[in-house]
């Protein structure tokens, strides 16, 4: 006979203003094996977990159900009491009150009905619970990020510096990302690649990290502490070992119409190319698209300039094997393109450019050396105008997020041309002004007070050229309400930060989850803001949501300590919700009858063959046998076996049945 | 069959993965969106562990309407456990009318983590549907008929 304890916690009123609580404690009273139900006001609180540590010591409790928020949330705290009193944790669950019931329903005798029918049910599956112990795993003490940008600088060189290896991988020549495209940052105005390059050449140099340029991520396996990622290195067409990094290549080559990425398509670039004079590494690699030998089979131009011969045409790519115990993504994100918007002209007008190119215009290692010039004609623009919100919190453009760093880069951008253009005019077109975070608002309210920048709270609703010069057409929402029409030079969109192209595709790959945008979901949005739902794995960045970059930064040290804390042990511990294969005394042995479909549905391998051998030395019998180390608790083996054999812990057949017949059988 | 019983509160059991539609339910919790108080959630680690078997044993226990629901394809926390759960469906799917079951009493769905608003449409349009369809009693009364007859087939 089980001597269940029960506890139905309120959580404030989070469960109780929905839920009548004290009936459904006095209801589970009543179920047969339930020893005591108890409610609470806060069970996880510090009073909560020491009445049910009490009650496990006084009624000898060997099973323990708290009706409460999701598991997802609370588990571990009231397992974690459950073993300070004594109870082994698997011998609690927990029914989920909060989100799954009183948090969806309205109040009322169904909902109250709907909580009994839970606990009820986990009350079933706890009667069958096993003690289980938790498996203790090696790990490999050495972490990859994926992603160059500020963020996997951050980490990487937090890491390391914890004194573990580092595998920093970037698809792009060099590391950097958006921040090295920077002008200068807010709100304090100093130079971008001024605070970022010192870290770059840190990287490169650090001994603790291993960079691997213009390299990506091919396939993930394993799980946490014991990872095997599988990295393509993408052919660079050149020796680095030889590379002296001279440039004489690149002064040769003769395709020089290449539009530049990193300039976001205002410069050009050559097809054997460094992406910045700045780059880490500081070597050139071929953009075989592009490249005249590749393409047409004769050139190398390159090859003859090369003092060293460091021109490796025949080069393939590379895939390189590593083992890692944890990741950090750091992916970054992207903008939109003018061409998200034909209100403003589709991309067809050339000095209608987004946030991203100005930026290049407005830095010194820009196409114009930072001279504001319009991209058409050279020419210095007098009127400019900015447009925030371009793209985001737009349903319509199914962007119905807030990108979050726009109002400020659109304040500096504003304020740098007034200080570039003495006797040019800016006028911000906004919905509303978003300046959160420390010395903000401050800066914005300069760009206005300060620098002179005409902000107009409304929309615009169309750009178009005449003669010449682009008319804006928008409105003044706040004032007057009347339509503003303003004959600009330039105009620039604060385009809507998206998730990379791919995003998705990466995230199967690691078997993390993403959103509806195809940014990396973090396992809570509250506390669990670095962690994804998949051990192990890790974010940082703008690849989970846009975001700025002193907040980029404190979450690629945050994720970074999350890594070195796991490195701190030597074994990681399990748990232990995993398949086994039943084993009983001779002359049966197991029921296993050796088919192995098992083996065929395991995504992991985790599945091998035991021999049963008598006194003699004979094999009586080959059985599927479990390896505790490899098995992840998928269960797929479990619903594939056909005679029963395997099941899985702590979401047995026998439990998960119990479960569903309490919920039918009343 | 009474369609139009406005009486009838159809039980309906959700056979749902921890990883996705879970989650996603924790989701629609945490958005406060409402949905019918009849569909109950087991969790399991992974649509890929749930054996088809329990689906008929819950009709055989008085179910109206089951949910089975998890990851989108690809999109599976262990690499490809979702698609053993959709062939699995389709088969089982193909042998429903056979054994007498209106398919239209199974929803199978995938509701991602971030999908709570789709849980509760997914509950609501399910809960909305059994309850036209009626109670379902035809295949509780042959599971009772089988016992009693000490059947073993």
């Amino acid at each position: 006979m089980s001597k269940i304890g029960v506890f139905i916690c309120h959580c404030g009123e989070n469960i109780s203003a929905t839920v009548d609580c004290e009936r459904v404690a006095q209801e589970l009273a009543k179920v047969e094996g339930v020893e005591c139900a108890i409610d609470y006001k806060y069970m996880c609180s510090d009073p909560g977990q020491t009445i049910i540590k009490d009650a496990i010591r006084e009624h000898h409790l060997d099973g323990v159900v708290v009706g409460a928020c999701s598991p997802r949330m609370h588990e571990p705290t009231f397992r974690r009491a459950c073993a300070e009193a004594g109870l082994n944790p698997y011998l609690c669950e927990i029914a989920n009150l909060r989100e799954h019931c009183s948090w969806v329903h309205e109040k009322g005798d169904a909902t109250t009905n709907k909580a009994i029918d839970l606990v009820k049910m986990l009350v079933e599956k706890v009667k069958r619970n096993k003690p289980l112990e938790s498996i203790k795993v090696p790990i490999t003490k050495k972490a990859l990020v994926i992603g160059g940008g500020i963020a996997g600088i951050q980490a990487s060189l937090d890491i390391a510096n914890a004194g573990h290896q580092v595998i920093l991988v970037e698809k792009d020549p060099s590391i950097g990302g958006h921040m090295s495209q920077l002008s200068e940052t807010f709100p304090t105005l100093d130079c971008s690649q001024c605070i970022l390059t010192p870290r770059m050449v840190e990287v490169a140099q650090h001994p603790n990290i291993t960079l691997y340029t213009y390299a990506e991520l091919e396939s993930l396996e394993g799980f946490i502490g014991n990872f095997t990622a599988k990295i393509r290195l993408k052919a660079k067409s050149v020796d680095y070992k030889k590379c002296t990094g001279c440039g004489a290549c690149m002064q040769k080559c003769p395709q020089k119409k290449i539009p530049s990425e990193f300039n976001a398509g205002l410069g050009t670039r050559t097809a054997i190319y460094v992406p910045f004079p700045q780059a880490v590494p500081n070597k050139p690699v071929i953009d075989r698209e592009h490249c005249n030998y590749y393409k047409r089979g004769k050139c190398k131009l390159c090859e003859t300039a090369c003092p060293t011969g460091a021109i490796e045409w025949d080069k393939e790519d590379e895939i390189l094997t590593e083992q890692v115990g944890a990741i950090v993504v750091t992916t970054g994100f992207n903008v939109k393109g003018t061409d998200f918007f034909p209100e403003y002209g589709y991309g067809k007008y050339k000095d209608v450019i987004t946030g991203l190119q100005f930026e290049r215009l407005a830095s010194a290692s820009g196409p114009t050396f930072g001279e504001i010039r319009r991209p058409s004609d050279g020419t210095i623009p007098k009127k400019i105008v900015f447009i925030a919100c371009a793209g985001s919190r737009d349903p319509a453009k199914g962007i119905p997020y807030c990108s979050k760093i726009c109002c400020m880069y659109t304040a500096k951008h504003a304020m740098l041309y007034q200080h570039k253009v003495h006797d040019g005019e800016s006028t911000v077109f906004y919905m509303d002004i978003r300046a959160g975070g420390k010395n903000y608002e401050e800066f914005v309210r300069r760009a206005i007070e300060e620098d002179h920048v005409n902000y107009v709270r409304g929309r615009v609703a169309r750009v178009y050229e005449k003669d010449g010069k682009l008319i804006v057409k928008g409105v003044d929402t706040l004032l007057s309400g009347e339509q503003v029409e303003i004959e600009a030079d330039m105009v620039v969109l604060a385009t809507a930060g998206v998730a990379n192209c791919g995003a998705e595709v990466l995230a199967q790959k690691m078997h993390i989850s993403y959103d509806p945008y195809h940014f990396f979901a973090e396992a809570h949005p509250k506390l669990k803001p670095v962690e994804t739902n998949t051990a192990g794995i890790f974010l940082a960045g703008a690849c989970q949501a846009p975001k700025d970059i002193p907040e980029t930064v404190g979450m690629a040290s945050g994720a970074a300590v999350k890594v070195a804390g796991l490195f701190s042990n030597n074994e990681l511990v399990r748990e232990p919700l995993i398949a086994v294969v039943n084993r009983m005394p001779p002359p049966v042995f197991s029921t296993c009858v050796g088919c192995f479909m098992c083996q065929t549905a395991c995504p992991y391998n985790a599945i091998e063959r035991e021999e049963i051998k008598g006194r003699d030395g004979k094999v009586i019998k080959t059985v599927a046998k479990v390896n505790p180390g490899l098995c992840q608790g998928c269960g797929t083996c479990v619903a594939f076996c056909r005679s029963k054999s395997i099941d899985i812990q702590g979401y047995s057949n026998e439990q998960v049945f119990a479960e569903v017949m309490s919920l039918l059988n009343q | 069959m009474n369609t139009t019983n406005s009486e009838f509160e159809p039980k309906i059991v959700a056979f749902v993965c921890n990883w996705c539609t879970y989650a996603g339910a924790d989701l629609t919790g945490t958005s406060r969106l409402k949905y019918a108080t009849n569909v109950k959630i087991v969790r399991f680690p992974c649509t890929g562990r749930i054996d088809f078997m329990l689906l008929l044993r819950a009709f055989a226990q008085g179910a109206d309407g089951i949910i089975v629901s998890g990851c989108h394809p690809n999109d599976c926390h262990y690499t490809s456990g979702n698609f053993h759960a959709r062939r699995r469906w389709i088969t089982f799917r193909g042998l429903l009318d056979f054994m007498g079951i209106d398919v239209k009493r199974i929803q199978y769905s995938w509701v991602s983590a971030a999908e709570g608003a789709k849980w509760a449409d997914v509950v609501n349009s399910t809960v909305a549907n059994i309850r036209e369809l009626g109670p379902y009693t035809e295949y509780k009364k042959v599971a009772e008929y089988l016992d009693k007859e000490d059947y073993n087939g």
